[in-house]
């Protein structure tokens, strides 16, 4: 891998190719069973059990595009470790890893496939496949978790 | 470097030794009179000074050794302890912490002590010096000789090549005072540090050890060419009883280790729980015996590296009375404190996290509890005022509390205070009885006093303890009388990270209730289910108290289930409350490894935490504490 490029690791979210850089995740998972944890948002499945260490799960589908995600032999949970957490990431599929060149990068527009610009870091073409690279740290931002969950739970 | 790989032990062994200068100092304040503080002050400062000297850091060599010179005049009795020498070596002290720290963060030497130096020295030199020291010493030696303790002649001498002499002479002095007392030396021992160059050391040694154990103590260390240890020809053959007991053997463990070791075994209670579940499915009697016979191995190794986890309260403890102290002289405030229990022991984990709130309830007593020296006079109270820290071991518990006499909480500055925050309406305060006022104190965003002062009420409150003790699994609470004082009560969990829990099933889940809160399991028929202003209760032998559905706090949004003829009810308490809640079935009680959720999902409502059960599965541990608001 030459410094002009990047590992990225390609999931399926509803048939749209995502990528995240492979630095930030830990491995990649069949389905587990999930424990899930009361009051807390729905995209939040809850938690497994990784190798002994208790580990959260959010739903992508359910977090960007507010809908049901059904679980198939493909459903991979991605563990992604951003600053301090560590959190998995339930997509639909999961079998790439690519180098893609920097330049092929360019800022993501305001809203594609459904999902803010907030939340992505770019999106890259390669090889006539459209690429929409996650920002991680948005995406895990705890403040919108709990505001999310407060307003979920307001009239409790 | 070889000095790298002492630095750490360096450090450590720094810390502790100004803790002890600090401690001692405060002693010495009380009991100007005892040389043998004295004694103990020097000690401490010398191997200070040796190990710095040795580590090559000069500013701290310089510091102590200005730190030495008075205390030698003290010794010597060319100097009396007076309020000006204890409060200057105090001062030198929070300098030597100071610049230990900095080492520890990686800077040597930033501190400029050429004015604490100077100040230390116009000190030492404040009275003539006389030289009394050679017959002080011996005579308190002799006397002070504990049982079984002999006197020794004790000569070494260095090779002629020995580059480090400094180092060596030091690494004798450590090895001889780890088990005994250095009575004399010569050269003196002052003059071990630096750049020392004699290569003959004698010392004149008080120990109970054998001349057998002495040589094999000095023969550790290299580059010694020669050594003659003989009882010494003074001694007379009667020993005196001494106060010093013979210290348990001990080894230090980094903190890591320690984690890693108890990682490793909640692992192992993991697996334990898997295999006790695979014996009893497969009713192999061979195998459950096995099982059952490692089970109990586990529960002592279990105990083992609980304990080695504790360490004693005195870690927190001890630097309270500097800071009474220096408060109480901020304040203008005539203050004793007391401490009892400082052995007690608790989990490292929950002394680390506690520090901080009892300084909090401390600086909270000085600053509003105990009253001005005038004020107390003019209410027939002692000038001195006096807060007392206690711990102590109760069941799987341990109890700290802080005690004050001053004026107490005055409960209707409180409910006015409440209303004007809008934490309570007008109504609702005027109906509060004391004790319901003075937990108001915990309330977020409150503060009493009038004026933010500089010791407490920086914005963080009570609130802040008390979220921080809940958070160790502990409560906190109080008592007071107005014109009398204020009795804080602190309870903590000996450990956190295992524990016995109920293990219950609610909607489909297990979730596991630690035992400390649940008082006992029951069931309750339907119509046994009462209602009052819309809130269910039941009786619990005698007594009305609250009854939840755990489904409902659990997951409010979900339609009401239909209740069953027969419901299972854990009654949990939280300090004298209880509460009735009901679930769908009990599975039982079992030891469980408490994990945290992970940093994403912190603060869940009504959940601490969560376990691995015997089969892989998660289960929420729940937080009973929450449940009772």
């Amino acid at each position: 891998m030459s410094e002009n490029e990047m590992k990225i690791i390609v999931f399926l979210l509803r048939n749209e190719e995502y990528g995240v850089n492979v630095e930030q995740v830990r491995s990649i998972e069949r389905m587990l069973p999930i424990t899930r944890v009361p009051r807390t948002p729905a995209f939040v499945k809850g938690v497994i059990n990784l190798r002994g260490v208790v580990t959260p799960v959010i739903d992508l589908r359910e977090r960007f595009l507010f809908e049901k995600n059904e679980v198939t032999d493909e459903t991979r949970i991605i563990i992604v470790s951003v600053q301090e957490l560590e959190v998995g990431l339930v997509v639909d599929a999961a079998n790439d890893v690519i180098d893609l060149p920097l330049r092929e990068i360019v800022a993501p527009p305001e809203l594609i496939s459904g999902v803010a610009a907030k939340y992505l870091s770019g999106v890259a073409k390669w090889e006539e496949r459209l690429l929409v690279l996650l920002n991680l740290e948005e995406v895990l931002n705890q403040e919108e978790l709990h505001a999310l969950h407060d307003a979920d739970f307001s009239y409790s | 470097m070889e000095n790298e790989a002492y630095l750490a032990l360096f450090i450590e062994e720094s810390k502790e030794h100004v803790q002890r200068l600090n401690n001692q100092l405060l002693l010495l304040e009380k009991n100007p009179e005892d040389l043998e503080t004295i004694k103990e002050i020097f000690r401490s400062a010398h191997t200070l000074k040796g190990m710095a000297a040795s580590m090559g850091f000069e500013h701290l060599t310089a510091l102590t050794h200005a730190l030495e010179n008075i205390l030698d005049a003290l010794l010597n009795q060319a100097l009396d302890v007076s309020q000006e020498v204890v409060d200057g070596l105090l001062t030198a002290c929070d300098v030597l912490e100071d610049m230990i720290s900095s080492i520890e963060e990686g800077h040597e030497n930033p501190h400029d002590i050429s004015g604490i130096v100077a100040m230390l020295e116009e000190i030492a030199t404040a009275q003539p010096q006389e030289t009394l020291r050679k017959s002080v010493n011996i005579q308190h030696a002799d006397s002070q000789r504990g049982e079984g303790e002999t006197l020794y002649d004790v000569r070494v001498s260095l090779s002629d090549d020995c580059a480090l002499k400094a180092v060596r002479a030091y690494m004798i002095v450590q090895a001889l005072e780890e088990d005994g007392y250095i009575v004399e030396a010569n050269p003196p021992l002052e003059a071990m540090g630096g750049r020392f160059q004699e290569k003959d050391l004698s010392f004149l040694y008080r120990t109970k050890q054998k001349e057998s154990e002495i040589k094999n103590r000095l023969n550790s260390i290299s580059e010694i060419k020669a050594m003659v240890v003989h009882p010494h020809s003074q001694s007379d053959g009667t020993p005196k009883k001494g106060d010093k007991t013979s210290p348990t053997k001990t080894i230090r463990v980094s903190m890591e280790r320690l984690d890693h070791l108890m990682n490793l075994f909640e692992e192992l209670v993991i697996d334990r729980g898997r295999l006790e579940k695979i014996a009893l499915d497969v009713e192999h009697v061979e195998l459950q015996e096995t099982v059952e016979r490692m089970s109990r191995i586990s529960s002592d190794l279990q105990d083992i590296v609980l304990t080695m986890r504790m360490v004693p309260i005195e870690q927190v403890f001890n630097r309270f009375p500097r800071m009474i102290r220096s408060l109480a002289k901020d304040l203008g405030k005539k203050v004793q404190l007391t401490i009892e229990g400082e052995s007690t022991e608790l989990d490292r984990t929950v002394i680390d996290e506690l520090g901080d709130s009892l300084v909090h309830l401390l600086r909270n007593s000085m600053d509003h509890g105990i009253e001005l020296p005038h004020i107390r006079q003019q209410q027939g109270k002692k000038e001195h005022g006096t807060i007392s820290l206690k711990a102590y071991h109760s069941g799987n518990h341990v109890f700290i509390e802080i005690k004050d006499d001053g004026g107490g909480v005055r409960y209707d500055h409180v409910s006015k205070r409440a209303v004007e925050r809008g934490i309570v309406t007008q109504k609702v305060a005027d109906d509060m009885t004391e004790q319901e006022i003075a937990q108001l104190l915990f309330s977020p965003g409150f503060s009493t006093a009038e004026v933010v002062s500089d010791v407490s009420g920086r914005g963080v409150g009570l609130d802040a303890v008390k979220s921080k003790i809940e958070s160790l699994g502990g409560a906190v609470s109080l008592v007071s009388k107005q014109g009398e004082g204020t009795h804080f009560f602190i309870q903590l969990p000996l450990t956190l990270s295992i524990l016995s829990a109920l293990l219950v099933v609610s909607d489909e889940q297990i979730y596991a209730i630690p035992l400390s809160s649940v008082i006992e399991t029951a069931f309750i028929e339907h119509q046994d289910i009462r209602s009052i202003h819309h809130k269910r209760v039941m009786d619990y032998r005698g007594t009305i108290i609250p009854l939840l559905f755990l489904t409902d706090i659990l997951s409010p949004s979900s339609l009401q289930k239909k209740i069953a003829q027969r419901s299972f009810v854990v009654i949990l308490k939280k300090g004298a409350s209880l509460i009735g809640v009901v679930v769908d079935f009990f599975i039982g009680q079992k030891e469980i490894v408490l994990k945290s959720l992970g940093h994403y999902l912190s603060g869940v409502f009504a959940i601490s935490g969560a376990t691995i059960l015997g089969d892989g599965q998660v289960a929420l541990v729940l937080d009973a504490n929450s449940l009772m608001k």
